[in-house]
């Protein structure tokens, strides 16, 4: 089944000049309202009205999560509140989080993107979409369950944790669609398997999973112990939350909503864009969202598109996999980390050092997230139970300014290697 | 009648604690009584020194955390009940007690140990009122 043929199926001609037609109007629409694009375009020396061909797109300067930060929190919110109709965030570069907002026909939008990915995940309005995303300013949960709404199906909001009553609403409620991060899939089959169940007592057909990183192996994994068939969903918040693309029964990359998000890939040395098929990083403009539009947002996420026809009958352009980041950004369980938030946190501490590091892996298909830092002079050693306080005070704030818990490792000054130019400070030991 | 304890924080790492002890040892400076208190990646290494805030400060200028507190060196009658003697007047007194741990050397009949409580003033009063001995930093070294 495919939700919107006439989009998902459409020539390249037609596709391309409804593409152009957004885009003219998007670029007008923000050019007039946001003060960012006035100013970025008008020194760049670039006017709407230069945008005759979707190539002329690389005439315009590209936004960043930097800009995103600078405009914190409604800068580039290009209607007055009055007409926003929700907010979400996420995790920004400092201790402020990229505020999202959305008017009732972003909302739409996202329904309908989110609807045709449930679709070819083989949803419809007879299925129970069972959504275990974490609901709350995070675009997981509220994502997914808008698509399902979208469709008609029966939507049970489950959010993240208590794996027990999860497992009790899947057996109990026949829920048949599952929607969650990769490793939280996993939970959920470990789960099964303890309280002695196998796929065969649940009804499960399909999964939607993303918002992190994941490997060939869980999928397997999760399939196996589930009994679903697994698909990727590809989304960030700024730019509207999951669905942005989605992988379909064939999965051979996922396919993205091209009448809404115009994407290039671009050499991000060079800021160069790259020929179909070259790995590169992800550049999106969306076409048609009206509270928080972005041209050529830098998503600093390294993929490669693909063109060549896919056997599901849909014409979208798809994107493979995410490989990496062009910058220090970490996903762990699902959220985002920079390693500058850390920073914040440290230099709140008179007992620590800024000499840190951050080590992150992966045990039993679970992310595992360790600060080691370097103590500085004036630690009063009053008893272990002074340095675990400490160890303790840490913990919260770091929970506070990251939304995740992390193991806090106290070391003796000078331990951590020095390097010459810039101090490694992330240990990733992932194989993703 | 206070003796000071250099307290050091030691990474639970092979080599950190001999880390400190090289630099003691290669400093002239003997340890005369020391114990770890542990935690699962870290410890505290408690010892008695000869001139404490010296060696504090030699560890740190190598990096380490050290910082030094007073405790109470007090004389048992190595017999039957000897600590009990000392517990039962402190307990009395209601001085709380941190932590004891024992010194490396002492004389015949006699055990050393080492002891940081809440009140030293109160501590010290209970334990002379009732004829028991502490020692000076003079007698340890």
């Amino acid at each position: 089944m495919i939700w919107n043929k006439e989009m998902e199926c459409a020539d390249r001609e037609t596709m391309r000049a409804l593409q152009l037609e957004k885009l003219q109007k998007t670029v007008k629409y923000a050019y007039d309202r946001v003060p960012h694009y006035k100013n970025a375009m008008d020194k760049a020396g670039v006017k709407p009205e230069d945008i005759k061909t979707l190539e002329d797109i690389t005439k315009i300067p590209f936004i960043t999560k930097e800009d995103l930060a600078a405009n914190y929190p409604t800068g580039l919110f290009a209607q007055p509140m009055s007409e926003i109709k929700r907010i979400h965030a996420s995790s920004g570069t400092t201790g402020k989080p990229k505020i999202v907002g959305y008017t009732q026909n972003d909302l739409d939008m996202w329904g309908e993107c989110v609807a045709r990915g449930l679709t070819m995940a083989g949803a419809d309005k007879n299925d129970i979409v069972h959504v275990s995303y974490g609901y709350g300013l995070f675009t997981g949960g509220l994502g997914a369950h808008i698509g399902a709404e979208t469709i008609g199906a029966t939507v049970i909001p489950m959010s993240s944790g208590n794996t027990q009553k999860q497992l009790m609403f899947m057996q109990d409620m026949k829920s048949t669609v599952l929607c969650c991060t990769p490793s939280y899939a996993l939970t959920l089959a470990e789960g099964l398997k303890k309280a002695g169940l196998t796929p065969d007592d649940i009804h499960l057909k399909a999964g939607v999973f993303g918002a992190e990183p994941w490997t060939q192996g869980m999928r397997d994994e999760i399939e196996k112990g589930l009994g679903l068939r697994a698909h990727d969903i590809y989304g960030l918040s700024e730019i509207m939350g999951p669905g942005v693309s989605m992988s379909c029964e064939y999965n051979k990359g996922m396919h993205i909503q091209e009448d809404y998000f115009y994407v290039e890939i671009i050499d991000p040395d060079t800021l160069e864009v790259l020929p179909d098929g070259e790995k590169g990083e992800l550049v999106i403009t969306t076409i048609g969202k009206e509270g928080m539009p972005l041209i050529r947002y830098r998503t600093r996420d390294i993929c490669y598109l693909m063109r060549d026809k896919c056997e599901c009958g849909r014409t979208t352009v798809r994107m493979s996999r995410v490989f990496g980041r062009t910058d220090d950004m970490l996903i762990i369980r699902g959220v985002n980390v920079f390693p500058s938030q850390v920073e914040t946190v440290i230099a709140k501490f008179d007992e620590l050092t800024m000499n840190y590091k951050l080590y992150v892996g992966r045990e039993n298909n679970k992310d595992t997230f360790e600060l080691a830092v370097e103590l500085a002079e004036g630690l009063e050693l009053q008893d272990i139970a002074s340095v675990e306080a400490l160890r303790t005070r840490v913990d919260h704030a770091m929970r506070d300014m990251l939304g995740i818990g992390c193991k806090i490792r106290f070391l003796n000054a000078g331990t951590l290697p020095r390097s010459e130019g810039k101090a490694v400070r992330v240990e990733d030991t992932r194989k993703l | 009648m206070l003796i000071k304890q250099m307290s050091v924080f030691v990474e639970n790492k092979a080599g950190r604690l001999a880390d400190v002890t090289k630099l003691l040892a290669d400093n002239n400076i003997d340890i005369k009584a020391a114990t770890m208190a542990e935690a699962v990646d870290f410890g505290i290494l408690r010892c008695i020194v000869e001139e404490a805030d010296v060696a504090a400060k030699i560890l740190k200028v190598h990096g380490f955390i050290a910082s030094t507190t007073d405790v109470l060196a007090i004389v048992l009658e190595d017999t039957v009940g000897g600590l009990d003697r000392v517990l039962q007047q402190l307990a009395e007194a209601g001085v709380n007690v941190n932590y004891i741990y024992s010194t490396i050397k002492a004389a015949a009949d006699e055990a050393v140990i080492m002891m940081k409580v809440d009140d030293n003033d109160k501590a010290i009063e209970a334990l002379k009122a009732n004829g028991i001995k502490l020692l000076c930093m003079k007698d340890i070294i």
